[in-house]
């Protein structure tokens, strides 16, 4: 397949570095986020101007949604869930920049975030319930526990799958999308497609996110 | 030969197939909700990220038929001994 230049992986190769192009451009959003985070908070005003201010916006967009699908309870992971919501918008966003590479459109950073959440929910749940826990697998009905269970094991181990399939493919599709129409047609066509790409972009930070909020959520509750 | 042309074929066909559903699916899904936005336009936020979620679980099909028609055509596991055998 035809790839546009990357300057991070022609750069390592000058180097004689072999990195993934994945990891080189996950390390590149980190830095932009923190010298992002860094720069925001390194003067903070009671009134907040420029870059605090915008930072501000966001991070209460994210907190309030984070309260309202958790609870007061859930905010103690905000900061998890923060992170992954600015780390994975701004890997889709850097994609439509020509000679960036979107690190969510590659498999394993996906399944890594997925993971995390994963073991997250399941960590909180045994801290939240101790051993009781296991009841949120068992179902309502005693005597049909072991089926339940099978299932709602199968339904949890579906969870990573499904968070980092999606992700995935929605990213990776749009870049394979974009190729194919500019080896079509490079002339203004995937421009529509580009502003598609925003849209994406935005959509599936905010379904990665709340679905993972979701799911602390449901860790947290009650057995039924 | 004839297996690469079928595999072609297999991606296509199972892309359209799962797009078909996807669309309907999330056809409906945007109906209902348009419907519930005009009769209750206070409860408009509540509704789209409701309807998001929905749609993206729903898309999510597709993503899949997506997946596994790229890994028939780029990364089809095949390959190496169908060429193999080509080569006998």
């Amino acid at each position: 397949m035809i790839e546009p230049f990357l300057f991070l992986e022609w750069l390592t190769e000058q180097l004689h570095l072999h990195i993934g192009k994945h990891v080189l451009y996950t390390w590149l959003v980190m830095v932009v986020l923190l010298v992002v985070a860094l720069a925001a908070s390194k003067a903070i005003k009671l009134v907040p101007t420029g870059l605090q201010n915008l930072m501000e916006s966001v991070l209460s967009g994210i907190a309030d949604l984070a309260e309202e699908t958790m609870g007061p309870k859930g905010m103690a992971y905000f900061p998890l869930l923060a992170t992954l919501a600015l780390f994975i918008l701004v890997s889709n966003l850097i994609g439509l920049i020509p000679g960036f590479y979107p690190p969510t459109a590659n498999l394993n950073t996906n399944a890594a975030m997925a993971l995390t959440v994963f073991v997250m929910t399941h960590a909180i749940g045994i801290k939240e319930h101790g051993l009781s826990y296991l009841k949120h697998f068992m179902g309502p009905i005693l005597l049909l526990a072991p089926l339940i269970f099978v299932i709602e094991i199968i339904g949890h181990l579906a969870r990573p799958l499904s968070l980092s399939l999606r992700l995935f493919g929605n990213m990776y599709g749009h870049e394979i999308v974009l190729m194919i129409f500019i080896g079509l047609v490079p002339f203004l066509l995937p421009v529509p497609m580009m502003l598609m790409g925003v849209l994406v972009a935005f959509i599936q930070t905010f379904v990665f996110t709340l679905l993972a909020m979701i799911y602390i959520a449901g860790a947290m509750e009650e057995a039924h | 030969m004839e297996f690469f042309a079928w595999a072609m074929v297999a991606a296509g066909i199972g892309m359209g197939l799962g797009s078909l559903g996807t669309g309907i699916g999330q056809g409906l899904a945007i109906q209902k909700a348009v419907e519930g936005v005009a009769r209750n336009p206070g409860a408009s936020g509540k509704i789209l990220t409701t309807m998001m979620i929905g749609l993206a679980m729903i898309e999510s099909l597709a993503i899949y038929v997506f997946v596994v028609a790229m890994i028939i055509l780029f990364a089809n596991p095949f390959t190496e001994e169908v060429i193999k055998l080509l080569a006998k």
